[in-house]
């Protein structure tokens, strides 16, 4: 196949970038998209030029460092697929393909197609996890949890905290990230002592990050490889209401008044 | 320098309770005044910093990835094991070490294994109090199913995605942690050197990878936590990134490499399909319990469409080599035999490197749906690869590389060669021997980072005498200085050949000369050769762009430098070992197509000691015993 990339170039962060165009030859089906990357690189670095920046290391959908829009869609056209796992074979012969990072002001651009996404590690941090230091822990069978209520904290962990959720969003908005977590420990009873506490924390920081508001456009489902639900914003919404009715909470949570 | 490993003394069983007991403690109050490194966040470096911070300690945490949650460790698929026993069906502590023992084809540290089989029940206990999702009976109590070739079901997973929620549990606590103020994070920094002080590992040098500045980071104590080296063979199932660097770095400042050689070929990954390939990828070997492994009986039947070769033309090695294991062998034999098939002309697919894994049988008796129940995600995966239906036509898979089960030299206590520098993790060589066994890799990063280095290096702190370092002492500004030289060194060759192009080749001769069959000959010249292309790499690489950016390119140049030092380290290594055993296979010593063993000359580990530039390295030997385990043939016959 032969194919023409418009890709978008940024020296660095603080650089103004550009769409360039590149021709990508002699490309098998059978390639991963970032293999065709790679074969463009080799190109461009034997002509003198830079390489493309890209973000990658699993390339088997799993670590979720890759994302790129591929023809303005998040991770391309393929569904419930990662930049990494997409195919040439989803492409035909002569076709231009457009190449940008992710767009929002939480993931600024680094290089190339490559953004900060750290904004993600920090909403972990506000409450992401469940408090239980090394050593303390009960026998794992000591408290029985119904096969449907792990399946669904499976079903929300499944994130890989790739961000196509934000880059799909017409607002940026980190709500499916967001919510994926609070959904996942929201559903075992390990994670119901922190629960108020959480919803309000991680909510509270998803708005520091300056990510936008949620609509319910649903845009980020679509996008997600992982097929997170959209159902675990509603999740979020409930956890984040109650525990702001609960006053005891909001303030143990704000440091108390 | 004579090797020690520092087992304690009394039965195998008593070993760990009791020096635990006999190990000094760090006062809680001291314990903030000291700071350690963890470079590396998978399952052993992110679990280590966020206990020692939990009790304490002020730590560093390095990544080179955009953050901690990347790690390769996320890319396990089958489980975890633990000898918890839930099932009933006789296992416990001694039978998962005898197993360990065993299936490492007696070239593992008894007392080690023995530890790490009965810490294994402990991590699952803090695993489920982290939230981690696994799977679940309708009763509500924990899953477990037999995997690779165990006759116990003692392997707990989430899904398929068994190391990435194991992952994601030990980056919460990292991120609780990094937010209490416990735990300082740095992602995008790659460690480019280790600095001594007096002969103590006193902390590192790592680059920025988005500013390109040189750092230097000063401590009380290194761990690394830097995963395998499978990347020497340029194509295998780890991630791009992994890379060598680390632990070399701290070889070359004296830590010794043990057991290089002993690297895990994986028997069910997709085929190579061209050139341009750039990573392998893994099928769970949980296939392989309803897959069968065949290949044409007959060189000719091997073009023909694998529906039309008639059933009696088919060859079922694995059955037919080993009936009591059948498709169940151990990793390294079903490897071993896919190759051979092969090398016999009678592998499939593009190139003849291929065989058959077929699961028409397991459809015509569970049915399509079970089969889907079961493995659904994964005939996806091999679908969206390959754009052919497993349900329909057999998988084609080969091995491929997958873990690597040498690393650094470490004593009981993880401690390697160095004062201070403690290796934790795939990164050290400690409990698989010469083969590791089916979701043990997850279950030792964990052992590791939870339960054995918090413990061990209070014990090394509250006795270590050291002093005040800060990082304008002379060793860091002369480790930053060659750090730069060699950055600059790099950038200016700007000779023809990409960093990728020598990767390949380094590769290639890595798999065909130290791959899953090794020979005198081909090792011999592989020692020859490498050094000649690293000669080349340095006068004739090209590594565009510049230092003080994010250079991907730069980066890549530093880890292929160090793959094409260490790779001649992995051939002596295995030119030494005259015997099979395990991961290592030298054609010039079997016994009817089998691995032999030689124990009279070789139950040691091999511990490497780096003798300068351009010398061959110093072999130091510590030898194993087996109290408990007693040394057997292996057989799955
Ligand atoms: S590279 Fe890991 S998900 Fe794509």
């Amino acid at each position: 196949m032969n194919l023409t990339l418009r890709v978008w170039r940024q020296a660095g962060p603080a650089a103004a970038g550009a769409m360039r165009e590149y021709r990508a030859e002699g490309i098998s089906p059978d390639m991963s998209f970032l293999e065709m990357l790679d074969v463009v690189n080799e190109g461009l670095i034997a002509k003198g030029d830079e390489p493309i920046a890209f973000d990658h290391d699993c390339r088997e959908g799993i670590c979720g460092m890759c994302g790129m829009m591929i023809n303005g869609a998040a991770h391309g056209p393929q569904r419930l697929t990662t930049a990494c796992q997409l195919h040439m074979r989803s492409f035909s012969d002569g076709e231009t393909i457009t190449i940008e990072p992710w767009r929002a002001t939480a993931f600024p651009v680094l290089k190339d197609l490559v953004v900060d996404r750290s904004a993600f590690d920090r909403i972990i941090q506000a409450g992401g996890f469940i408090s239980a230091p090394t050593g303390s822990a009960v026998d794992g069978n000591a408290i029985p949890i119904p096969k449907l209520d792990a399946d669904d904290a499976m079903d929300a962990a499944a994130c890989i905290g790739c961000g196509a959720c934000v880059a799909a969003c017409p607002n940026a908005s980190a709500s499916l990230f967001t919510a994926a977590k609070i959904s996942h420990l929201g559903s075992l009873p390990q994670g119901q002592p922190e629960r108020s506490r959480r919803a309000l924390a991680m909510v509270a920081q998803m708005d520091l990050e300056s990510f936008g508001g949620c609509s319910l456009f649903g845009e980020c489902m679509e996008a997600c490889p992982k097929g997170i639900s959209i159902d675990t914003i509603n999740t979020m919404h409930r956890d984040f209401l109650f525990a702001s009715a609960t006053k005891r909470d909001v303030k143990e949570w704000s440091g108390g008044a | 320098m004579t090797l020690d490993a520092k087992i304690p003394s009394g039965p195998v069983a008593e070993k760990w309770e009791k020096h635990k007991f006999e190990m000094k403690l760090v006062n809680p109050a001291n314990k903030r005044k000291y700071h350690v490194i963890v470079v590396g966040s998978g399952l052993a470096g992110a679990s280590a910093a966020a206990t020692m911070s939990e009790l304490g300690y002020q730590v560093s945490c390095f990544c080179y990835q955009d953050s901690p949650r990347r790690a390769h460790s996320i890319a396990a698929q089958g489980g975890i094991n633990a000898a918890k026993n839930y099932r009933n069906d006789g296992d416990s502590v001694w039978r998962l070490f005898y197993d360990t023992v065993k299936g490492g084809d007696f070239r593992a540290r008894e007392a080690n294994v023995y530890r790490l089989a009965q810490v294994s029940v402990d991590i699952i206990d803090q695993c489920v109090a982290q939230g981690v999702p696994f799977a679940r009976e309708y009763g509500g109590l924990l899953a477990n199913r037999s995997f690779g070739g165990a006759q116990v079901s003692r392997t707990f997973y989430a899904r398929g995605q068994t190391g990435q929620q194991l992952l994601i549990g030990a980056y919460q606590a990292l991120e609780k942690e990094i937010a209490a103020g416990g735990v300082k994070m740095y992602s995008r920094h790659e460690m480019v050197e280790l600095v001594l002080v007096n002969g103590v590992a006193r902390g590192v040098i790592v680059r920025d990878m988005v500013t390109g500045e040189i750092q230097s980071h000063a401590a009380d104590a290194v761990v690394l936590a830097t995963g395998g080296y499978g990347n020497v063979f340029y194509l295998s199932t780890n991630a791009k990134g992994c890379n060598v660097t680390a632990t070399y770095r701290a070889h070359k400042k004296g830590a010794f490499f043990a057991n290089p050689c002993y690297t895990q070929i994986h028997p069910t990954c997709i085929p190579v399909k061209g050139d341009y390939q750039s990573k392998l990828t893994l099928m769970s070997e949980s296939l392989r319990n309803d897959g069968r492994v065949w290949v044409p009986k007959r060189k000719e039947d091997c073009a023909k469409a694998p529906g039309d070769i008639p059933e009696q033309d088919r060859d079922y090695y694995l059955e037919r080599k080993y009936p009591s294991f059948g498709n169940l062998s151990p990793r390294d034999i079903a490897s071993r035999a896919a190759k051979e098939a092969c090398d016999d002309g009678r592998g499939v697919g593009p190139g003849g490197l291929g065989v058959y894994l077929d699961f028409a049988d397991a459809i015509k008796r569970l049915g399509a749906k079970a089969i889907e129940e079961r493995y659904g995600n994964l005939f996806e995966m091999y679908e969206r690869i390959t754009d052919e239906n497993p349900y329909k036509v057999p998988m084609r898979i080969y091995p491929a590389v997958h873990y690597t089960m040498g690393g650094l030299w470490v004593d009981y206590n993880l401690q390697s060669t160095i004062p201070g520098l403690h290796v934790i993790g795939e990164a050290n060589f400690s409990d698989h021997g010469a083969n590791r066994l089916g979701a043990s890799a997850l279950m030792q990063g964990l052992a590791d980072g939870y339960f054995i280095l918090p413990y061990t290096i209070g014990n090394y702190l509250a006795q270590a005498k050291l002093e005040k370092v800060t990082t304008e002492h002379a060793e860091f500004v002369a480790a930053r200085e060659a750090v730069a030289q060699r950055t600059t060194r790099l950038l200016n060759i700007k000779g023809t050949r990409t960093v990728d192009s020598f990767h390949r080749e380094l590769g290639k001769i890595m798999w065909d000369k130290c791959g899953m069959a090794r020979d005198r000959a081909g090792l011999e010249w592989a020692i020859k050769r490498i050094p000649e292309l690293r000669a080349e790499f340095w006068e004739n690489v090209n590594v565009p762009g510049s230092a003080s950016e994010l250079n991907q390119s730069l980066e890549k140049a530093g880890r292929v430098a160090d793959f094409l030092e260490f790779g001649e380290l992995m051939c002596r290594d295995a030119l030494h070992r005259e015997e099979s055993c395990g991961g290592h296979f030298r054609t010039e010593y079997q016994e009817e197509g089998e691995a032999k063993r030689n124990d009279d000359a070789f139950a040691y580990v091999a511990a490497w000691e780096f003798a300068g530039e351009g010398k061959a390295p110093t072999l130091h030997k510590e030898a194993l015993e087996f109290e408990n385990v007693h040394l057997a043939t292996r057989s799955y016959k």
